[in-house]
């Protein structure tokens, strides 16, 4: 017998490539994934050169870039991810692929991975041209610039899911991401940075989902974030990234309501 | 393998399924498959089929009772029952902008043992559609491609919910046969179906299904049988029920007056038409809109359903 046993590498593997073909040739995501974030930091650029940024020890270039990282993750991944989930769940696809051998984990997982590749793919793109283009210098912590996208990426994706779990169909699946869209780009000190917000305001902006992301990557290009903000950052984004794939394994529906 | 040829591939025992809003779908239903045999569940809808078969294929948990495939249980030991069973929803479920091929190929690659994309969308006759997008594909096309996805791992265990449902003739023929082919090459196969030609024709065994319960269960000759074949005829002018020769002397155990229209029922279909033929021949008179039937399915089938629902009229479907 030389049947070959799939591996959840594999199986996610051929998911993400079916998903990835479909991302293709679905154009209204597509624009949505690569065209608005990397124009939408064009706009807080212009905004980033009216703030008095000098005081918080900030430059155009680490205003801009983490919050074109927020835009990315939130579009690109975020937002994208609540369509493939609602789409496929609607069209029954992911009724018939729980009848085979992918676990729940790896059905989510795959699908989301070409969206999570656009999004990291994108931000790379992104730092290489805030560099080139803003006079940003190379990260002093880099690693916590990394650190920051990948946990945005989790995070974002088990997020998506979780919104999905509320949105019953393909439409309102253009409008049930807005409310955490809307929130980060005022909160999460992606227009504005925290360090120009009054203190009490920023401490609760602190404590939301994308807030720690924008703050690693900052920080990455800054290098002025201590190890005790470090740790509360990252916390932060484990903890709902955690309670999203508790609310997933809890709320998610896998077929449509009748 | 003599060792497994009566072996219980499927074994349910008490199976219960309620639904959020407090529908009990399924209300306790015992039944066994044996392996190599290809096993019909056939019901009116809302008989509770796609609930049961979606309790055999692992997608829920039952509220009560017991599912064995394969010696474990479908929901909680998923992984060492899944790649052992192949399964046809009862709707696609495909992304519609993937051609019939890369639909293929991503099952292919989720699936432990799969056959080769082309020589499975040949099996079903897809091959000339393997460049198509699934959502330029016709109702019976998806089916057949649903049918070639389940195939794809080789089951042990096929699970087909309405196989040949929105497929024509041919399809359907088509269809039949294969599953047939698969059985002889040792597959066991549970099937639901509208068509009750469709359980006769490839049924080993079958359960017809109603509120939630099984009624009958048997082979196809067995379930008939539970069932009096019936003679119908107009009476010729002049004649009444009582001019016929005595009906409990033929065999016949009830009889029916509609106006001109009589109708008989007998477990003794040779013995009730020979003696009214003779008679009719005898007296000289025709008997208009004669028809003799021994009993099939579908009266079995109308039977169950008018006695549960007491004449209801929820039958009608199946009368085709």
């Amino acid at each position: 017998m030389s049947t070959t046993t799939t591996t959840p590498v594999s199986r996610m593997t051929s998911l993400a490539r079916a998903e990835l073909t479909l991302l293709g040739r679905s154009k209204g995501t597509l624009f949505a994934a690569l065209f608005v974030p990397l124009v939408l930091p064009l706009s807080v650029r212009s905004a980033a050169e009216e703030m008095d940024l000098a005081e918080a020890g900030l430059t155009p270039g680490t205003v801009v870039l983490p919050a074109a990282v927020g835009f990315s993750l939130l579009f690109a991944v975020y937002s994208a991810l609540v369509g493939v989930f609602v789409v496929r769940r609607e069209e029954l696809v992911l009724k018939r692929l729980r009848t085979g051998e992918l676990r729940d984990g790896e059905i989510l997982g795959g699908s989301a991975l070409p969206a999570a590749l656009v999004g990291l793919a994108q931000c790379l793109l992104l730092a290489a041209g805030c560099t080139a283009l803003l006079d940003l210098p190379a990260p002093s912590a880099p690693h916590l610039a990394v650190l920051g996208l990948l946990l945005g990426i989790a995070m974002c994706a088990a997020l998506a899911a979780v919104t999905a779990s509320f949105t019953r169909t393909g439409e309102s699946a253009q409008v049930t991401p807005m409310p955490l869209m809307i929130v980060s780009m005022l909160g999460s000190g992606m227009f504005v940075p925290l360090e120009l917000l009054p203190d009490r305001l920023a401490s609760f902006c602190e404590l939301l989902p994308l807030t720690p992301v924008v703050t690693l990557v900052r920080g990455g290009w800054t290098g002025d974030l201590s190890a005790y903000e470090t740790l509360g950052t990252v916390a932060t984004a484990v903890a709902w990234t955690l309670l999203a794939v508790f609310a997933v394994q809890r709320w998610f529906r896998w077929e449509p309501r009748r | 393998m003599e060792a497994n040829e009566h072996e219980h591939v499927i074994e349910v025992t008490d199976l219960r399924r309620v639904y959020g809003g407090g529908f009990e779908a399924v209300r306790g239903i015992d039944f066994s498959v044996r392996r190599g045999e290809i096993f019909a569940l056939l019901g009116t809808n809302g008989a509770g089929k796609t609930s049961t078969v979606e309790l055999l294929e692992g997608l829920a948990a039952p509220a009560g009772g017991r599912v064995r495939v394969l010696g474990h249980d479908p929901y909680t030991e998923r992984a060492a029952v899944r790649p052992r069973t192949g399964v046809m929803l009862q709707e696609g479920g495909f992304p519609s902008e993937l051609t019939v091929a890369e639909t293929a190929r991503m099952w292919a690659g989720c699936v432990s043992g799969a056959r080769p994309v082309p020589d499975v969308l040949g099996l079903v006759g897809l091959e000339a559609k393997a460049g198509v997008r699934v959502k330029q594909l016709s109702g019976g096309q998806r089916r057949r491609l649903d049918l070639a996805l389940a195939l794809l791992g080789d089951p042990e265990v096929l699970f087909l919910d309405e196989p040949t449902t929105g497929l024509d003739a041919e399809g359907r023929r088509d269809t039949w046969e294969l599953v047939s082919a698969l059985r002889d090459g040792g597959t066991t196969v549970v099937l639901t179906t509208h068509y009750l030609e469709e359980a006769e024709n490839l049924a080993d065994r079958l359960a017809i299904m109603h509120d939630g319960r099984i009624a009958v269960t048997g082979t196809p000759a067995e379930v008939t049988a539970t069932e009096p074949s019936r003679i119908t005829f107009e009476l010729p002018h002049g004649y009444f029920v009582g001019d016929l020769p005595p009906l409990g002397e033929l065999g016949v155990s009830d009889h029916l007056v509609d106006g001109r229209t009589v109708r008989l029922r007998t477990r003794e279909l040779q013995r009730a038409a020979t003696g009214l033929l003779v008679w009719a021949q005898t007296a000289g008179v025709e008997l208009r809109r004669l028809d003799v039937r021994s009993a099939s399915l579908e009266e079995a089938f109308l039977g169950i359903a008018k006695d549960v629902t007491a004449g209801t009229g929820t039958t009608k479907e199946y009368a085709a």
